[in-house]
Formats: structure tokens, C-alpha cells, sequence
């Protein structure tokens, strides 16, 4: 039975439709992060599936049952807001035991559910401060504690991480997906970051102008994004994108500015030939940073998974674990990131080694993948 | 070198020429406001023999502080030898419902229209904080018919009916402008924990809100007590609150007039409203200006 069942929700904000027919379905301790732009409509959807917006069409289903008319505190939910949203009258136990408080769970019950929670997040030296006197991150820990003592079926989190500094948002990621192993409880996580989105998701999915332009594993939406939005908003830096026309038979071959002197000829190893109805077509060619690194790096053992080529350096941007160099492929401007000891001279031409097992070829009409 | 010296000194002569005027204009405009209330001081300690004498302008012979006394507890205002004292008895049980019930109903409808947004909320907020620019006198003759319905004319009640539903507008307003400044994530929190629209005001919002019901409280007091149009108008005799008793004992002189007891019994009758702005005007001030920054 799946945790969570979003089907065909869609919502209007007066003119604006942000939400265009969602279907995302969330099996049992799975982390799913919704990630995309501001204005996306991942935290319309996140309230919709806490109740606190009403869908304009579609259903949200929860433990196997459909929940679109429950308020919010009848779905078993609990939730983590951006602004942490603690009572800021209340002691941090009182905010913690507030839920069970309205639902009327017994003192003693209560007490023994907020000293666990308590200690498994390390909040026990706090439980009788307020708010005001927490720092951001120890604020970010009653807000989760909140939502932790509750036990539900579906935890919600909204950006929980936005407004800590960076140092604190990269241990608190970690804490939480560690938490989430431990309990292994389902959960939803809104987010503008896709490193968050990575590094805490089971699946991504990743959302545009009110529509899930993909849903799948880390991994899938970072080496086969679905389309040219996915490609350009994963990843730091982004994927490469250039127009590239496919020409060859049976050993098909990207050409990056054809026809120009300096033109790029990069073997693609597919199996069979192009896509069928690609040859001899304009597409855009598709390639992560990572792949394309100095000449010399090995990415496999087997032939052909790599060619080497030279390009003029523009410029390079040492980052301390790599050097970011941004080089011209075929007229085309390109990043690449090279081993940090690799200073290849800025105006100079210098030799790169391309995983050419990595490239993505989209549809320039439709900007979906290809191959 | 003297030149110099001449030029360098002369802008900051001027600006202390130019504040000692400011000064002098603000220590003239201050006196000319405050002369009112000490002629009354004054003649709240002069005997009538005293005053008589000379004027009503002038300083004490003597303290004759039984003034105070004789205007608050034997004074005769209308046929009725008791002072004041009835009549403040009466303002409190006035003032005190009144105001502890039109806050509260503000502090509510000021929850409901910030955050809990519903179709024609804006209007309802519109309706409501008209009242605050409607004059009294036009609202004089509906309340007569109200109150004769209700069988509350020339009584405390009628009057407590009349301050609490003319003072929704303004409590309302106040709490209002308060409450939009929370932050609506709380809200949500709120209702996924399970809490309810009177839980959420109970439990939430009416223990952030101290600033702003200090602010309403004061202002709802000093306006209710300092109010005479309705006191006048719908009471009469022992049923009267103290600003309309005040009127009855200056008309009601027939001998020699009494201007050292009616002074202190005016003094006696502002008390309550100066302890109010001594004790909490730091509040007030807070109160207001609450939100503004953020």
C-alpha cells in the first residue's frame, strides 16, 4: 500500500494556475523531495497534502485513505515549516506537547513521549526555555521534535533548512536523513536546493510552472534528466547544453559547430545508431561538467567510453577539491572540472578527456531527452 | 585669523539662538495649555471666602484641603448630599464592563478578519471600523429607540450596552492591525497539532497580544470615562456616571458659588483616566508603535 497517492491535483490562484494536474505516489519510508524554483508550487501541493489548502480537482490519498476532505489534524500528519513556526509564548516542552495536549493524551503519557523525543534529538537542556532564547539551529530541532513526538504517518517538511547558515543546513541534512533511517517513517520534503534533493531523496520529484517535470531516483534525474529544465536545474554548475547535429550510421557522432574550423567530433557510444528519425538532425547535446576533465582521466576500462579533444581555455575558477574551467566547444561555451592540481593556461588551447558514455541528446522543439 | 574665527563660530550661535526660541515657543504654548488645569488646581485648595475676595485667578491663602473631602463625600448635587463619590461608584461600573467586554470582542473580531480569511473579510473589517468615523450626536436618537426596546433607558447597563458596541470599531481596528502582523505559519502549525478556532485564540494569539490590549484597554477607559454626551442624555439623578454629575453640581448652586469644591471634585473625577496614562503610557506607546518595525 502506498504511503502517499497524489492524483491529478490541480489549484488556481485566481488567474493563475499553479498547480496543473500533479500525480506523485510515495510507497511506504520513502523520503521524497519536491524540488524546483520559487514559484513552482511544491509548497501549494506540500499544504494540499496537509490539508491546509483545498484542492480545485484531484485527490490525496494517505495510508490508503482518501483524506481530500479531512482537516488537517484528522490526516496523522506532521509538519516542519520554514520559519519553524514554534509557539512563541510556550516552553519548548509546552510546544512539543501542545498536539497531544489538543488531543488530550494523558500528562503522564505526555511526559514520557517528550522525554524521548527529547532525547533522541538532544533537546533535553532546553525543554524549559522559549523560543526567543534558542538559536536557529536549536529552534530547527523543537520544530522537529514537534513534529517527531507525534508518531504520524507522513512527515511534511517545508525548506526546514532555509534559514540556517550553511554550515548548520549541511549538518542538519545529515541529521535528518539519519533520522529518517532510524525511524524509517515516509516522508515529504519541500525544497528549493538540489543538493538537498540529492543527497536526502529516495526519488526527486523535480518541479516547473505547476507541473512534475520528472519523478525519479537521484541518480536518474542527475545522469537521464527528462528534459532540457531538469538538466539546466540539477547540478552545480549545471549541465552543459549546446546545439550539436547527429550525423554517421552504425557509429553515430555529435557535431559541435559544424562546418566551423574548430569544429568538435565526439563518438557517441549508443547501441544501434542514433534514435531512430534523429540522423542528420540538430539536437542539443547535453553533457555534466564531470565529464569532462583532463586529458589523461580514465572514466572506464571498456573502449570508446571516452575521446579526447583540445579546446581554448577562457577562463578558471580553483575551488580548492577541483578547478572549474570554462573552455569554448565548437564556438560554444562549456564547463568543465579538472583535478585541482590543473591550471591550464587562461587564452591557451589545452587537451580534455570527454565521458562520452554521459552525453544526453534532447529534442530542441520539445526539450525532452532523446537519448 | 579673527575673521575666521568670526565665521566658524557664528553657525553654531545661531543654532543655539535658534533652539533657545523653540524652546521659549514650546514653554509658551505649554503654559498656555497646562493654565487651565492649574487655576483649577489652585482654587481645589482655596476656601470660597478666599476666592471670593479676590478671584478665581490667584494664589491660596491658606490649604483648605477639606475641599477635597467635602466634594467627595458631602457635597450636595442635586437634592442628594453624598458628593461625588456615588457617581464615581458609578462611572466604574460603568467603565469596567465595558471595557473588559468591547476589548474582548475586539481582540476576537480582530483574530477572525487577520487570520482566519473568509469571502468578504475586507468588507466585514470595512463595516466595522466605519463606526470609528461616525460622530456621536448622529447616533443619539437610533439608541434612544434601542434602549427604550430594550427597557435599559436611565440605567448603568443601557450605558455599558451603548460604550461596548460603539467601542467594537475601534478595539476591533487595534487588534486587527496587531494580528496581522502574525506570522499565518503559526496558524498552520497550529491546526495540524489539532487545535481549534478558540483553542488557537486562547492558547496562541491572546498571549501575544498583551501589548495591544493595554493599548485598547487604556483607550477604551479614558474614552468611556471622559465620555457625557450618552451620560447626560440617557441617565438622570443617581443613575448619572461622574462627567454628567459634574454639570448637575455646577448648575445646581444656588448660594454663594463653591468654585474650591467643584474644582477639587473636578480634580477627584479625572483621577482614575491620569493614574491610567501614569501607569501604563509607557505601555501605550510601546503598544502602538508594536509591529510597526519588524
Amino acid at each position: 500500500m502506498s504511503a502517499l497517492v497524489i492524483r491529478g491535483v490541480r489549484k488556481r490562484f485566481g488567474a493563475q494556475e499553479v498547480l496543473k494536474g500533479i500525480d506523485i505516489e510515495a510507497g511506504s519510508g520513502e523520503f521524497i523531495v519536491l524540488v524546483g524554483p520559487s514559484g513552482c508550487g511544491k509548497s501549494t501541493l506540500l499544504n494540499i497534502v496537509a490539508g491546509l489548502e483545498q484542492p480545485d480537482a484531484g485527490e490525496v490519498e494517505i495510508a490508503g485513505r482518501v483524506v481530500t476532505q479531512v482537516p488537517p489534524k484528522d490526516r496523522d500528519i506532521a509538519m516542519v515549516f520554514q520559519s519553524y513556526a514554534l509557539y512563541p509564548t510556550m516552553t519548548v516542552r509546552q510546544n512539543i506537547t501542545f498536539g497531544m495536549e489538543c488531543r488530550g493524551v494523558p500528562k503522564r503519557q505526555q511526559a514520557e513521549a517528550v522525554a524521548r523525543t527529547a532525547r533522541l534529538l538532544q533537546i533535553e537542556a532546553l525543554l524549559e526555555r522559549r523560543p526567543s532564547q534558542l538559536s536557529g539551529g536549536q529552534r530547527q530541532r523543537v520544530a522537529m521534535g514537534r513534529a517527531l513526538v507525534r508518531d504520524p504517518l507522513l512527515f511534511l517538511f517545508d525548506e526546514p533548512l532555509s534559514n540556517l547558515d550553511a554550515k548548520l543546513r549541511v549538518e542538519m541534512r545529515m541529521e535528518i536523513k539519519q533520522l529518517h533511517r532510524r525511524i524509517g517513517a515516509t516522508m515529504v520534503y519541500v525544497t528549493h536546493d538540489q543538493i538537498e534533493a540529492m543527497t536526502m531523496a529516495t526519488r526527486i520529484a523535480v518541479m516547473h510552472q505547476g507541473a512534475v517535470q520528472q519523478f525519479a531516483d537521484p541518480d536518474t534525474v542527475y545522469n537521464r534528466p527528462a528534459n532540457l529544465f531538469v538538466a539546466r536545474f540539477m547540478g552545480a554548475p549545471p549541465m552543459n547544453t549546446v546545439a550539436a547535429r547527429l550525423v554517421g550510421g552504425e557509429r553515430p557522432v555529435a557535431v559541435i559547430g559544424a562546418g566551423r574550423p574548430d569544429e568538435i567530433r565526439l563518438p557517441l557510444p549508443l547501441q544501434g545508431g542514433p534514435p531512430p528519425g534523429w540522423r542528420d538532425r540538430e539536437v542539443v547535446l547535453g553533457i555534466r561538467p564531470e565529464a569532462i576533465a583532463e586529458a589523461g582521466r580514465r572514466f572506464g576500462e571498456e573502449a570508446g567510453s571516452f575521446s579526447t579533444l583540445e579546446a581554448p581555455v577562457e577562463m578558471t575558477e580553483p575551488t580548492g577539491a577541483e578547478t572549474i574551467v570554462m573552455m569554448r566547444l565548437g564556438g560554444e561555451p562549456v564547463l568543465g572540472r579538472v583535478a585541482p592540481d590543473v591550471r591550464p593556461a587562461v587564452g591557451g588551447a589545452a587537451r580534455f578527456a570527454v565521458d562520452t558514455r554521459r552525453i544526453c541528446l534532447f529534442d530542441p522543439a520539445t526539450e525532452q531527452l532523446i537519448a | 585669523m579673527a575673521e575666521a574665527n568670526a565665521a566658524a563660530l557664528a553657525p553654531g550661535v545661531r543654532s543655539r539662538l535658534g533652539r533657545a526660541v523653540v524652546y521659549a515657543l514650546l514653554a509658551g504654548f505649554a503654559a498656555f495649555y497646562l493654565a487651565p488645569l492649574v487655576v483649577v488646581a489652585l482654587n481645589s485648595v482655596r476656601t470660597a471666602q478666599d476666592i471670593g475676595a479676590t478671584s478665581v485667578i490667584g494664589w491660596p491663602r491658606a490649604l483648605a484641603l477639606d475641599n477635597f473631602s467635602r466634594a467627595w463625600g458631602s457635597y450636595c448635587i442635586a437634592q442628594s448630599c453624598a458628593g461625588i463619590a456615588p457617581y464615581m461608584w458609578n462611572s466604574f461600573l460603568l467603565v469596567v464592563p465595558a471595557t473588559i467586554i468591547s476589548t474582548l470582542l475586539g481582540a476576537l473580531n480582530g483574530y477572525s478578519i487577520a487570520l482566519w480569511r473568509f469571502r468578504g473579510d475586507n468588507w466585514v473589517f470595512g463595516l466595522v471600523t466605519l463606526g470609528v468615523f461616525l460622530p456621536e450626536q448622529m447616533k443619539l436618537i437610533p439608541w434612544v429607540l434601542v434602549l427604550r426596546e430594550l427597557g435599559l433607558t436611565n440605567s448603568i447597563g443601557g450605558l455599558v450596552l451603548i460604550h461596548v458596541v460603539q467601542g467594537i470599531s475601534f478595539t476591533t481596528l487595534f487588534c486587527r492591525n496587531y494580528y496581522v502582523a502574525i506570522p499565518p505559519e503559526l496558524l498552520k502549525a497550529a491546526r495540524i497539532d489539532g487545535a481549534g478556532y478558540f483553542r488557537i485564540f486562547w492558547r496562541i494569539v491572546l498571549p501575544l497580544s498583551p501589548p495591544i490590549l493595554i493599548v485598547t484597554v487604556i483607550w477604551q477607559f479614558t474614552h468611556i470615562w471622559n465620555e457625557f454626551l450618552y451620560g447626560v442624555t440617557f441617565t438622570s439623578g443617581t443613575q448619572q456616571p461622574v462627567t454628567a454629575a459634574l454639570i448637575a453640581l455646577s448648575v445646581s448652586v444656588s448660594e454663594a458659588p463653591q468654585y474650591g469644591v467643584q474644582s477639587a471634585a473636578v480634580l477627584l473625577a479625572a483621577l482614575p483616566t491620569l493614574l491610567v496614562y501614569l501607569f501604563g503610557g509607557k505601555y501605550f506607546l510601546r503598544g502602538l508603535t508594536a509591529g510597526a518595525v519588524k
